[in-house]
């Protein structure tokens, strides 16, 4: 390998930690400016209040793996929640997550019609449907806002083994996940379709089908994100999870995920997400003008889409075909 | 018997038959070389094999039985597996995953979780017979060329291949890793699996295989076992035919002006040590195997790549650190040689193909608004030009001409900004016998006219019959100089096939 070669791997190196770097920055800066902040129960309101985007990013993974992307997800919980409010009010909790997600694959399965079967671009599909479903949705609540019971209220306080419900939902949903794109031959099709879907198919894998599913999963993962979301604030108005879909590609691609595909998993996602909360939290305790908040996300998003385009083109770099002169550059 | 029978195949295109009843054998245990030139119908015959194509006359015969594959998952299951060049791997996913991609094993029937353990054992198994040492967890990104070829023949021996097809194995190889894969060749055939092995290395060729077959044309041009064939008969079949009625008589001679000048040009990895002199009026020809570096070269020259070392002067000037841009504005044109990618926009309309490159020539003085008639009028001078034959001229949409016509649209957007150098990269790939003639005829016309010509050619007779000179390229240095009357087919090949001995840093 010669030097330039070495170069590009040490800034990668750099690049694909650069992440936790800025994780270790957060956590000094925020510390060192409020006491409050380094207090345990932060940490556990942290994860409560990142658990909702850091689903939505994990269904998202799965879409960006293939190298699609899904627009349409704020939307998807939002349809969810008005639905199940107004028409299936009294709907247990242990039903209604069950009820939302399928309203999420609902959701997915018509993404996927449009970008598998009619090849439409994901990027436009979504788009339309982000704002299909949002106004599907306010038809529905009339633009009022939809109280959710106190059943479903208490569960943001209630504990499971002195854990809250939140984080058990967002643990169970990783952990399947996780699971699904490790160990289970589907997952790893996943991976095989984003990296390259001509080779995917002629190695005898239903691409198609593949497709569908990641889209499937990601409303899937909406839907349940607007559980944890509504269990959180009790009421959902006409502007509840507007803008999500960017928080959760900020999430993955924080977290290493690729848009170009086939690279990154979940728990890099998860990573993102808990990111992320943790400026907003570090932000509201030391009393920071919100009007900087989208200022400081944004920035943090831009950060993320920067340093995976520099890992893409170095990765790139170091895999450009080399014409062999013998063995004298091996 | 033969385990593969291929009795006359033939194969049309659009009406064009390119494979005029192909027949060949293929025993068990036997290594069956497949050479000619680039467009002698070998991709064709093998695609047929494949499943990729449908065959038009003609019939296979596997183990005996017919054999009539509906597409590539037919050849597969009848234990036909062809290993492309450009392989099939994801190197996102680890060795042992790129092994059973398309189906793993499960912990049990019915559940859906991988058995990794058991994966693991069986890519062991299969690493091991392709003497591949890393852990079968290691990211194929890791791997080396010839070590991701090796992945790819453990996956055929995982599905039981009978016949394994290589295009070109070597071409990304290095020498080392090259003679690795004759080993395990040599191993395969050992265990009774039969191989086709396509390649322009006759060398290897020569020692690697038990019977070779030659095609030209679409046909077989001759053939037989190894003891009765030698490269230079190999070469002779492969190139065949008398080269004058192809090609144009040239209207001029070089002149000793320069219009480009490369000195000692480097880029570490691509070319090295590129020294070359074109003249105003000389068609130079650059001949050379895939991946020797010519198209590099090309894109070197014309600013689209960097490069370490080294200058390059056009017209007597010097261009310090080219873009296209520049490259433009001093005089220079270049055709790729991927027309539908590079060269075109295929969905526009023949005119705003060819005012594609001059639109800043055409704007008005001040508001910078395109002078559409004066551009008009002088696209239609330019389509009478290269004889560009449409039936709506301007307006047609250049993804519905022919490859010739398609060519003829490339050259008149450059022939309107009046280059003084022509690089011009593959031009005749992929156009009928007609469309060639009036390419070279324009080529011829060009040069007449004053401006020089760089092509790359994979086409042996096409630069013998255009070409003042020929450069072969090979490995990314030039290896040698032919001249005009000195031309000879066979010597052009060796220099292009030649390893080339170790070379100062």
């Amino acid at each position: 390998m010669d030097r330039a070669t070495d170069n590009a791997r040490l800034r990668l190196l750099l690049l694909r930690n650069a992440p936790l770097a800025l994780f270790l920055l957060v956590i000094a800066v925020f510390g060192t400016l409020s006491d409050r902040f380094l207090d345990p129960q932060n940490f556990t309101n942290i994860l409560i209040q990142s658990s909702h985007v850091a689903i939505l990013g994990i269904g998202m993974t799965f879409v960006l793996l293939t190298a699609g992307i899904d627009l349409s997800v704020g939307t998807v919980m939002y349809l969810a929640v008005a639905l199940l409010g107004i028409h299936m009010a009294g709907l247990p909790p242990l039903l209604a997550v069950p009820a939302m997600a399928a309203v999420g694959v609902l959701f997915g399965l018509l993404n996927a019609f449009f970008i598998v079967r009619l090849r439409v671009a994901a990027f436009i599909v979504t788009l339309a449907t982000l704002f299909v479903g949002r106004g599907l949705a306010l038809w529905i609540t009339n633009t009022r806002m939809v109280f959710y019971q106190d059943q479903v209220l208490s569960l943001a306080r209630a504990e499971f083994l002195g854990v809250p419900w939140a984080i058990w939902i967002f643990a169970a949903v990783f952990a399947a996940a996780w699971v699904t794109l490790n160990h289970t031959p589907f997952g790893r099709q996943v991976y095989a379709v984003g990296a390259n879907p001509e080779a995917a198919a002629k190695a005898g894998i239903n691409v198609p089908l593949v497709l569908t599913a990641v889209y499937a999963i990601s409303g899937a993962c909406a839907g349940v994100a607007g559980f944890v979301s509504v269990t959180q604030v009790g009421a959902a108005a006409s502007s509840f999870a507007v803008e999500k879909e960017f928080a959760a590609v900020a999430a993955a691609v924080l977290g290493g995920v690729s848009l170009f595909g086939g690279r990154g998993g979940v728990a890099g996602t998860v990573f993102g997400a808990v990111l992320i909360q943790t400026v907003q939290n570090g932000l509201v305790i030391v009393n920071a003008d919100p009007y900087i908040y989208p200022l400081v996300t944004s920035s943090i998003i831009f950060l993320a889409v920067f340093v995976d385009s520099q890992r893409s083109r170095i990765l790139e770099r170091i895999g450009r075909r080399r014409i062999r002169i013998e063995e004298r550059t091996v | 018997m033969a385990l593969l029978e291929c009795e006359s195949l033939r194969k049309s295109f659009f009406g064009v038959e390119v494979l005029h009843g192909v027949s060949f054998t293929l025993d068990r245990g036997s290594v069956l070389g497949l050479v000619g030139e680039n467009g002698s119908g070998k991709s064709t015959t093998m695609n047929i094999l494949g499943g990729v194509l449908a065959r038009d006359g003609g019939r296979m015969r596997l183990d005996g039985r017919d054999y009539d594959p509906r597409g590539p998952k037919d050849a597969l299951a009848g234990g036909i597996v062809f290993i492309h060049q450009e392989l099939n791997l994801f190197e996102n996913l680890s060795v042992e995953e790129n092994l059973f991609i398309g189906g793993f094993p499960r912990l049990a029937r019915g559940i859906p979780f991988i058995n990794r353990p058991a994966m693991r054992r069986r890519a062991r198994e299969l690493l091991e017979q392709v003497d591949i040492r890393h852990p079968p967890g290691t990211p194929v990104a890791q791997l080396s060329q010839g070590e991701r070829q090796l992945v790819e023949i453990a996956k055929a021996l995982s599905v039981d291949a009978k016949v394994i097809i290589f295009d070109e194995p070597t071409t990304s190889l290095t020498r080392r890793e090259a003679e690795r894969l004759f080993t395990i060749i040599g191993r395969l055939r050992g265990r009774g699996i039969a191989v086709i092995y396509i390649s322009h290395a006759l060398g290897d060729v020569m020692r690697l295989c038990d019977d070779i077959v030659v095609l030209r044309d679409g046909a077989v041009a001759g053939g037989g076992p190894r003891a009765a064939m030698t490269t230079e008969r190999m070469i002779a079949l492969m190139v065949g035919r008398t080269l004058d009625q192809l090609f144009p008589e040239r209207s001029s001679a070089p002149s000793a002006t320069p219009v480009l000048e490369v000195r000692r040009l480097s880029q570490p990895g691509v070319v090295h040590g590129i020294d070359l002199t074109l003249h105003a009026g000389e068609v130079l020809g650059i001949a050379g195997l895939m991946g020797a570096g010519r198209s590099e070269l090309a894109r070197i020259l014309f600013g689209l790549d960097p490069f370490r070392e080294g200058s390059i002067a056009v017209c007597g000037e010097p261009v310090e650190r080219p873009t296209p841009q520049l490259c433009m504005e001093r005089g220079m044109a270049f055709l790729t040689e991927d027309r539908r990618g590079e060269g075109l926009l295929m969905h526009a309309p023949i005119a705003e193909n060819v005012a594609l490159a001059s639109l800043d020539d055409y704007a008005s003085p001040w508001l910078r608004f395109l002078e559409r008639t004066r551009l008009g009028s002088e696209v239609e001078r330019m389509a009478q030009r290269v004889r560009l034959r449409a039936a709506d001229p301007k307006g047609a949409l250049v993804k519905n001409l022919s490859g010739g016509n398609q060519q003829k649209v490339v050259l008149a957007k450059w022939l309107l900004r009046e280059p003084r150098v022509f690089i011009l990269d593959e031009p005749t790939r992929g156009i009928d016998v007609g469309a060639k003639f009036e390419i070279y005829k324009i080529i011829d016309a060009l040069v007449a006219g004053g401006a020089g010509v760089l092509m790359i050619s994979s086409e042996m007779e096409e630069l013998m019959g255009m070409c003042d000179r020929i450069l072969v390229m090979n490995h990314g240095a030039i290896q040698a100089e032919y001249r005009r009357g000195a031309f000879d087919g066979e010597r052009i090949l060796e220099s292009a096939m030649a390893r080339r001995a170790e070379e100062p840093a």
